[in-house]
């Protein structure tokens, strides 16, 4: 089932969470809605649900206009943060609730809500946890409950509201494992939202990365990590550092000397450099960016300096080989092997 | 509560009908429904709660304001009232200390039996106040093992004024201990033991440190406490003899002037005890409304 | 090797603490509570008792005491089913749903609890009576209210009405919107929702409400005396007929009848107490 969102606006009292927000989502994707707090992922994922009315625009599932459509009739698997199960009904009773409210023509006879409800808990790997009211179990288990409920209508997509936020991290890893095993077993199309961005990076088939109300670029992992289409996005994901330069003569320039580093169809004038700290290379002789120790502290394996630019208190931070000299006040030059140029900075 | 990120921000998931886009929430009820629950609720609490009120104070105006003020400058109907003022002097005050006294040791210790302690405090609560007075007349009343040595220090309880402030204490014993036991729970012994460890002794850890903590929980436990003991009626009937312009409290010296029919005067007196709840849940509603952290179960009764 | 156990602590009253003022606070507090309370209790008790079953027994169900028993719980278990229902719809209102006037009408849930018991008799009397502004047109249609059993129980409607509001009012507040959330995706219409997922969760609160009702009605007296017609045998709540046995000065019977209200009291107490802690359990915590 493809989602077609198309131009959406939402207005809470005139403040816009979502403004004209337009995406395709292919069927069968595991696609994440990545962003940070207020950025309107949540928003546009209960739209979708129906739980929220959009104020403008349409939402089509398939070739169908399902903006008109109420939630039940909708008929989307929704997995909540803090999953909401249902505490008066043990884990069978809450699976099957999905199936045991629909309408006497189309409910399935008792007993094949129990069996079709036990292939789900199996398919989940909570087999025997049947009887147990959610209280009794932990919040992975949990998780996986609020799934199976889900999946036990027979959902056209399955819509994730952080689904690991609340559970400590060695939990989340072998979760986001599972649920990429789950999804190639079962082929939904699958919409996550969440604010980790390693996560959306390990998981997600497509990104979509928001911030305040509008998407900022979609697209595949290695896009997104690679080629960055503006700073928000490059600074978002990832690590980054950045500086303000020059473009003159397709080169580079930091106060008023040259870097090394060609731009060939940039504009000229101001632009802002951005650069990995991982992503550069020391050097010893000819043009390159240079700098002046000022802070340095051991990250795992390497070693993070923060340097001062061409003495006008511009800062960026690189890595540096563990056992690297360096001392404070050291001088250090290098070029970035990989960077952005974002002009108008 | 559901508050999603800062997506939401003016957006209180409780009042689904709040949210400010006009299209209607698909948790909530058709518009038909929401208004027939409204129209029932309210029809339901003005016929219930608000009318008989509005019939206090128009009853007690219905002779006209000579009528009602004569009946608090009559000798009896003053009487009354200074009884029932002198009665709630002296039981807030003892219910106040013996609540504060409670909760302190509830609240700030663990100990065997607290909270078999802490049900017994509950006691008067669920006693019918018939029987919270017809106690004391047992206890010192003419049939009592007391009351020969009652006689022989001239003491007089049942049928007189000691009876009738002992049966409201007993009714009014709960109010303000159930008030400061869960808000001192919930407060903890962090504010105590620290200025005990700044060098404060027992007591003025006491005056400067908790007791502002507690100032609006007290407060509220006062106010209800207060209002029950100035209106209480089973319990000090059956203790207080009745004998008018004696030991008639104002809801007793009411029964006496609505049984002689005297309604404009009864209502009179009824509707000052009337303002003192409208000022008591008015005092109420601002005390929750601006202190609710500051009050614990602000709900429960 | 011989294992090492750790030294057991001696069993102590209290957990040692910096705080002072154990000692005078749980003295004073202890002693007000005894004789306030407990030694007058125990006096109901002893009277009771000295009775000896036999005659306890004669005096507790005497056929106008049983009749009063009967009158004082019949009433007070309609009128608190009749809480209920209402009730839930008023704290769902008050909850759910914003309106003008919404915050008077929640302070105003609190009348019968401020309002002395005495001034809402004779205001419920005279507005059910049979010139009174509702008790007029009801008795148009044929329904009498004042001096009639639908008097006692409209008094019992009054008084209990907070119990349950203020019971239920907290827990809907509490109920987070995700769960009708998730019931809705599941395909649940509204009515399933509120059917299937809310009301099972209110369930202990509207039984803790229930029954904090139904004890207050039992025990009331102030409101009833002035709209019931007080008729033995037919009318005539428990309370009532404690006190008319006082006034003949018959204390016997009195301490029978107040005993056994004293107990059914006990009674509803753990009741509450047990189905508080039976929703801990089962709910996590309600």
């Amino acid at each position: 089932m493809n989602i077609r969102i198309d131009h959406v606006l939402k207005e809470f009292s005139r403040y816009p969470a979502l403004d004209d927000v337009s995406l395709d989502i292919k069927s069968g994707e595991l696609i994440a809605l990545l962003g940070p707090s207020g950025s309107g992922k949540t928003t546009l994922l209960r739209l979708i649900a129906g739980l929220e009315r959009p104020t403008a625009g349409r939402i089509f599932f398939g070739d169908e206009d399902a903006s008109g459509k109420s939630v039940q009739e909708r008929n989307v698997g929704f997995v909540f943060q803090a999953y909401a199960l249902f505490r008066n009904m043990t884990v069978l009773e809450n699976v099957s609730f999905g199936l045991k409210v629909r309408p006497r023509a189309t409910r399935p006879a008792g007993s094949e809500i129990r069996k079709r409800a036990m292939e789900l808990l199996e398919l989940v790997q909570l087999g025997g946890f049947e009887k147990r009211y959610p209280q009794q179990l932990s919040g992975g288990q949990r998780q996986r409950v609020a799934l199976a409920r889900a999946l036990a209508i027979e959902p056209r997509m399955l819509l994730l509201d952080e689904p690991f936020g609340a559970l400590d991290a060695q939990v989340r890893k072998e979760l986001r494992k599972w649920l990429r095993e789950l999804h190639e077993k079962t082929g939904h199309t699958t919409v996550f939202v969440t604010h980790d961005q390693e996560e959306a990076l390990e998981l997600a088939d497509r990104l979509v990365v928001m911030s305040r109300g509008k998407i900022e670029q979609v697209g595949s992992p290695d896009t997104i990590y690679d080629a960055p289409l503006n700073p928000f996005v490059f600074g978002f994901i990832g690590e980054s550092s950045s500086l303000p330069v020059e473009v003159e003569a397709n080169e580079l320039w930091v106060g008023g000397r040259a870097i090394g580093l060609g731009a060939a169809d940039a504009p000229k004038g101001h632009a802002q450099l951005y650069f990995r700290p991982h992503d550069v290379e020391l050097v010893t002789e000819g043009t390159a960016l240079a700098g002046v120790v000022v802070a340095s502290r051991r990250v795992g394996g390497t070693r993070r300096v923060e340097l001062e630019i061409g003495g006008n208190a511009e800062r960026v931070e690189i890595d540096l080989p563990f056992d690297h000299p360096a001392g404070e006040k050291s001088r250090i030059a290098f070029k970035p092997k990989r960077w952005r140029l974002y002009s108008g900075a | 509560m559901a508050m999603y990120e800062a997506d939401v921000a003016v957006y209180d998931s409780r009042r689904p009908d709040e949210a400010p886009d006009a299209h209607s929430r698909p948790t909530s009820e058709p518009a038909w429904v929401k208004w027939t629950l409204i129209g029932i609720a309210v029809v339901f609490l003005a016929a219930l709660l608000v009318l008989p009120l509005v019939t206090v104070l128009v009853q007690a105006f219905s002779k006209g304001i000579g009528v009602f003020w004569g009946a608090f400058t009559e000798p009896a109907g003053a009487a009354a009232i200074r009884l029932t003022l002198l009665v709630a002097a002296i039981a807030v005050p003892l219910n106040l200390v013996f609540g504060v006294c409670a909760a302190w040791a509830i609240a700030k210790y663990q100990f065997w039996g607290k909270s078999f302690l802490t049900t017994l405090i509950d006691i008067p609560f669920s006693v019918s106040p018939v029987v919270s007075g017809m106690v004391y007349v047992l206890l010192f009343g003419a049939n009592s093992v007391l009351y020969p040595w009652l006689q022989a220090w001239h003491l007089q309880i049942v049928f007189a004024v000691p009876g009738i402030v002992l049966a409201t204490i007993f009714v009014t014993f709960p109010f303000v201990a159930r008030e400061l036991i869960p808000l001192m729970q919930d407060q903890g012994s962090q504010d105590e033991e620290a200025a005990l460890s700044l060098g404060a002794t027992g007591w003025q850890t006491f005056w400067r440190v908790t007791l502002p903590n507690i100032k609006w929980g007290l407060l509220y436990g006062v106010l209800l406490c207060n209002a029950r003991a100035m209106g209480e009626f089973g319990a000090v009937s059956v203790i207080s003899g009745h004998i008018r312009g004696k030991t008639n409290t104002m809801p007793l010296h009411i029964e006496l002037l609505f049984d002689s029919y005297n309604f404009a005067g009864a209502f009179a007196m009824a509707s000052l005890l009337a303002m003192l709840a409208l000022v008591t849940l008015i005092l109420k509603t601002i005390l929750e409304f601006r202190y609710g952290d500051e009050l614990a179960g602000t709900r429960r009764h | 090797m011989v294992p090492i156990s750790p030294a057991r602590p001696a069993w102590r009253f209290v957990k040692p603490s910096v705080i002072p003022g154990f000692g005078i606070t749980l003295g004073l507090a202890v002693t007000y509570l005894t004789l306030i309370v407990l030694i007058p209790l125990a006096a109901l008790a002893i009277r009771s008792m000295a009775l000896g079953p036999a005659e306890f027994w004669r005096l507790a169900t005497d056929a106008r005491t049983v009749d009063a028993l009967w009158t004082s719980f019949g009433s007070s278990l309609i009128a608190a089913l009749v809480n209920v229902v209402f009730g839930v719809i008023v704290a769902w209102v008050l909850v759910r749903y914003s309106f003008r006037g919404r915050r008077l009408l929640d302070a105003i849930v609190d009348l019968p609890f401020a309002l002395p018991t005495a001034v809402a008799g004779i205001a419920l009397s005279t507005l059910y009576g049979p010139k009174g502004w509702l008790g007029e047109p009801l008795g148009l249609i044929g329904i009498k209210v004042a001096y009639a059993p639908a008097g006692i129980v409209v008094a019992l409607i009054f008084i209990g009405l907070p119990f349950v509001v203020r019971t239920v009012q907290p827990v809907l507040e509490e109920l987070e919107q995700e769960l009708e959330e998730a019931a809705a995706t599941l395909g649940a219409n509204r009515l399933q929702t509120i059917t299937r997922v809310l009301l099972p969760r209110l369930a202990p609160a509207i039984l803790t409400g229930f029954a904090l009702a139904f004890a207050r009605a039992v025990g009331e007296y102030g409101s009833v005396i002035f709209i019931a017609s007080n008729i033995p045998y037919k009318s005539e709540i428990a309370p009532l007929l404690i006190v008319i046995r006082l006034q003949e000065f018959n204390e016997p019977a009195a301490a029978a009848i107040g005993m056994v209200m004293l107990v059914i009291s006990f009674v509803m107490l753990l009741i509450i107490n047990l189905i508080q802690a039976w929703a801990r359990k089962r709910y996590g915590d309600v």
